[in-house]
């Protein structure tokens, strides 16, 4: 009987469910590091069992169905698309390489430390393959207790207020997100239990007119536009991200913001169209400008966390105003692109935490020539580097150039303007390359050493992900191809 | 019908039980029994529809799914309050069984006032569910505090009765049958008759009273924090939530019929009482009044069901009521014990006592309404409730807006008790209060409690799919 019911999407919740359940019980440090690592492995290998189905039909093939609430017809139901495998492959191959990165570091009460991880990383898989919109809040909520509960015990001397701030916003955000599923919700159709349906499909084929649209497209895009986050939402983001211990920004920046992101694709835009349409300029405005801005405030940044919260509030910019262009290439583009910059973040991140870890700073003027004492870390780096301004061979390069070519079809003065981002990007990040690692030593930096085996793994591993996703894009287009080309006919 | 006569033969029994009594714990134990007791006879009303005794009440009460319901709610959140706080009884004063004894008649009137089906039940219900409390809420004599409380409350709970009868006289006047039925107003055409929009105003105004609705709420603050704390967690919950049902069944049975006529009025109490409550309960040092502010609050997003007063506006009620008493119940018996009741009381609490600071977490979540608790689910359903009714779409947002408010003092709580360090009066002499213990039981019940919340969060179909319409 379990056949039926157990599912690809339903092991994906659940297993980093239980699993962070049990790892709270588990008192001694390293068992509770190991359990923990144990279970995102067994994760990733039930991910990559999703990515051998190829039935990638939309929202068909693995997917779960169980009546949740009858009276107000709410489903358990999940599904994976070729858009929701890629982001659920996403997070559980980040897991691991968060885990093992920090193998070597010690936390107070290390059991609640990997239970929350764990329970964030379930939370994250159920935003990505809910297809019931009641189910989609739940989890988009839950992810953000356990991250609360990890910046704020965890995090560094200004934690509580950051953490705070970044609670407050998102939980006013997904508060409007909520109003706007009931909204939405009371103009569905009647099923045959209640009169009317939570059902991804059933709000796709809501009937609203358009300043029903309008006025319900805002309150979701304001929960989204927070999350991701874009401009002029984004104040919480450095200051989070700058507390936060680095296993948890690594998860926020490589993995949470894209449920922003996703939930533009999946919830907004084939719900939305007309909102969309008539939005479009002061969305990709808005957008463009956080981009610029972002990036001008990077160059300015001194802390290496913050600069690579600023460069994340750009690269994320970017992709929404490929979304709202809603040119099919973009789509795609911006789809690749989420996996891409999941990965190149959660790289920058190591190594910004490796630095610190070893020289007790992250202030770019106190660094200089860590080339001379770690070699490899430093080749590892230019990679990475490379990868966060999109230069060809690399992975991010494919997904940019899509939106890029996406924004220019839409219009060509935004594509300029956003171009220009670029140019800031080389700045910022070789301007750091060149500053902590080329140059002389100096007393603080004599003592750095070369790194040890697991970071060198986990940076090996990125660094090969992004030659091979960067030279040999093909399956990844297979997979976003399918779950985009439904949403761009909506807009022809 | 059983509950309601069990529950005043119940109080009988515990009044002249305390003669016999040898042991200040004898009370605690017997109360408990026959609590379970009455749950029992009511479960087996609600199941089977028959009651035990079989007496005519003229159709004077009302027995269905929802008052039934309801009821148990009621009963089973005291038990949960007995088995969680009754030591706390005990300590507050000599009389013992008589503090049992009145929390039995508070539960008579509460199961009048949830069944009563005319206006002169009505009074009567509010009326044994009152005055107990007055009692109770000046039980602790040698505390100034206490004292003036109990003043105020019986000031203030008579003028709100005062109004109360004019309104009913109003509304007896007005009523072409002449008869007390709640039913049975007949209003014609067109707009309301004047008496009966004059009675209805003031059945509003003292309802809006007995649940601290603003701009009736002044006495709840000061009520709340002077009484001794157990009784205020009693209060705060069973007799808040019958206020509630009293609430609704009224304006839903009687004047269901002209909603759109005073929708706009009581949309003006709960925006105010959501504002009030909300805003004041931020600036609160002291847990136990910020927990008063917050019981407004929460109040003004029970009035939501009386604003809409469809459907998901009566589960949306029966599950708040659960999620809510279940959450303050939790959170007050983990109060009481506190050596310090400020906030920075709490400071540490997760390093001493992990197992009240985990559940005291989940209720107080459950409280701001975060997905996976009793408290997301019930708030959900009155959104619903609210946006399905559609008439004033700004009311709704401004609920959310207060909701996001509340995370503020509710999460301070939270970041007190897991992320601040005990200061140094705290870490000399400890989080909890001399002469309280902290037993395993306690945690056991706790933890339950918090399950309890939870199971309601994921499936609340086993409390709102039982009623019928």
């Amino acid at each position: 009987m379990f056949g039926n019911y157990i599912t690809i999407p339903h092991l994906l919740v659940l297993f980093p469910l239980l699993a962070g359940v049990l790892t709270f019980f588990i008192k001694k440090e390293s068992s509770a590091k190991s359990f923990s690592l144990l279970a995102v492995m067994i994760t990733l290998l039930i991910s990559i069992a999703s990515l051998y189905f190829h039935n990638n039909k939309e929202l068909s093939g693995l997917t779960f169905n169980y009546m949740w609430l009858k009276s107000i017809g709410a489903k358990f139901s999940m599904a994976l698309d070729g858009m929701g495998r890629l982001l659920t492959f996403l997070t559980a191959v980040s897991f691991p390489i968060i885990l093992i990165a920090g193998y070597r570091s010690s936390f107070k009460n290390a059991n609640v430390f990997y239970g929350l991880i764990l329970l964030a990383q379930a939370g994250l898989m159920g935003v990505f393959l809910s297809t019931d919109a009641l189910l989609f809040y739940f989890f988009w909520e839950l992810a953000l207790i356990p991250i609360y509960f990890l910046c704020s015990y965890w995090g560094g001397e200004k934690r509580i207020a950051a953490t705070f701030k970044f609670f407050i916003y998102t939980f006013t955000g997904s508060l409007f997100l909520l109003v706007g599923i009931i909204y939405v919700y009371l103009h569905t159709g009647a099923t045959r239990f209640s009169d009317h349906s939570f059902s991804l499909n059933a709000f796709r084929t809501v009937i609203l007119n358009s300043s029903q649209q309008n006025f319900m497209f805002w309150l979701f895009f304001i929960a989204f536009a927070i999350k991701m986050p874009i401009f002029p939402f984004h104040t919480w983001q450095p200051d989070t991200y700058e507390q936060s211990p680095t296993s948890v920004t690594m998860i926020l920046s490589g993995v949470m913001v894209k449920m922003g992101v996703f939930g533009l694709i999946r919830w907004v835009l084939p719900i939305f169209p007309m909102a969309v349409v008539k939005f479009d300029n002061v969305l990709i405005g808005l957008s463009v400008i956080g981009m610029i801005y972002a990036s001008l405030i990077a160059i300015k940044q001194d802390d290496l966390k913050r600069l690579a919260a600023y460069s994340s509030i750009a690269h994320i910019g970017l992709m929404s105003a490929a979304i709202f262009s809603m040119q099919t290439v973009a789509l795609e583009g911006v789809v690749i692109q989420m996996f891409a910059h999941g990965i190149n973040i959660i790289g920058l991140w190591i190594v910004i935490d490796l630095i610190e870890r070893q020289l007790g700073t992250r202030k770019i003027s106190q660094l200089g020539g860590i080339a001379h004492k770690a070699p490899v870390l430093t080749i590892l780096l230019v990679v990475i580097a490379f990868a966060n301004i999109a230069l060809p061979l690399t992975n991010a390069f494919v997904g940019e150039f899509m939106m890029f070519g996406g924004l220019f079809k839409f219009n060509i003065w935004y594509a300029a303007v956003a171009g220009l981002s670029i140019i800031l990007a080389a700045v910022y990040t070789l301007n750091m390359v060149q500053k902590v690692f080329y140059g002389n030593t100096n007393a603080l930096t004599e003592s750095m050493k070369e790194i040890s085996w697991n970071e060198k793994l986990v940076l090996m591993v990125i660094v090969v992900m992004i030659f091979l996703t960067g030279v040999f894009p093909q399956p990844i287009f297979e997979l976003t191809k399918i779950s985009v080309a439904p949403i761009s006919t909506i807009f022809k | 019908m059983n509950a309601i006569l069990l529950t005043a033969v119940w109080g009988i029994i515990m009044m002249f039980g305390g003669v016999f009594f040898k042991s200040k714990q004898t009370p605690k134990y017997w109360a408990i029994a026959g609590l379970v007791i009455i749950i029992i006879s009511n479960y087996l009303e609600l199941k089977t529809g028959l009651p035990f005794f079989d007496i005519d009440t003229k159709f004077m009460l009302a027995f269905n799914s929802f008052n039934l319901i309801f009821i148990t709610i009621a009963l089973a959140s005291t038990l949960l309050y007995f088995l969680l706080s009754g030591s706390d009884i005990e300590k507050v004063g000599d009389n013992v069984s008589e503090y049992f004894a009145l929390i039995f008649f508070v539960l008579c009137g509460v199961c009048l006032s949830a069944t009563y089906n005319t206006l002169l039940i009505l009074f009567l219900g509010i009326e044994i569910m009152s005055i107990p409390l007055y009692i109770l809420t000046g039980s602790d004599k040698r505390n100034l505090k206490s004292n003036e409380a109990a003043l105020k409350y019986f000031l203030m709970g008579a003028f709100s009765t005062g109004i109360m009868l004019m309104g009913i006289a109003f509304l007896y006047g007005g009523n072409s049958d002449g008869s007390f039925f709640i039913n049975s107003f007949n209003f014609g055409e067109g707009k309301l008759p004047v008496f009966i929009a004059i009675g209805m105003v003031f059945m509003l105004i003292a309802l809006s009273f007995k649940v601290s609705a603003a701009p009736f709420h002044f006495w709840t603050p000061d009520v709340y924090e002077g009484a001794p704390t157990v009784f205020t967690s009693f209060m705060a919950t069973v007799v808040k939530i019958a206020g509630f049902i009293a609430f609704i069944r009224l304006f839903e049975n009687s004047f269901g019929k002209v909603h759109a006529q005073w929708q706009l009025l009581v949309s003006i109490i709960t925006a105010a009482t959501l504002f009030i409550g909300n805003l004041t309960a931020v600036f609160q040092q002291s847990v136990k009044r910020m927990l008063a502010y917050s019981s407004i609050a929460q109040a003004g997003f029970m009035l939501l069901a009386v604003f809409a007063l469809n459907t998901n506006a009566m589960q949306g009620l029966i599950l708040y009521s659960a999620g809510y008493s279940l959450a303050t119940i939790g959170l007050f018996a983990i109060l009481i014990r506190m050596y310090d009741y400020t906030i920075d009381g709490f400071n540490g609490l997760a390093k001493n006592q992990p197992v009240l600071a985990v559940t005291a977490t989940i209720f107080l979540l459950s409280l701001t309404g975060i997905p996976l608790t009793a408290g997301f689910q019930s708030k959900f359903l009155l959104l619903i409730a609210a946006v399905r009714d559609g008439h004033q779409n700004w009311l709704v947002f401004w609920a959310i807006l207060c909701a996001a408010v509340s995370a503020y003092y509710y999460f301070k709580i939270i970041q007190a008790m897991f992320f601040k360090e005990a200061g140094q009066e705290v870490q000399e002499h400890g989080s909890i209060a001399e002469g309280s213990t902290i037993t395993t039981g306690f945690k056991v019940l706790l933890i339950l409690t918090a399950i309890l919340i939870i199971l309601l969060g994921i499936f609340p179909s086993i409390l709102t799919d039982s009623l019928r319409f």
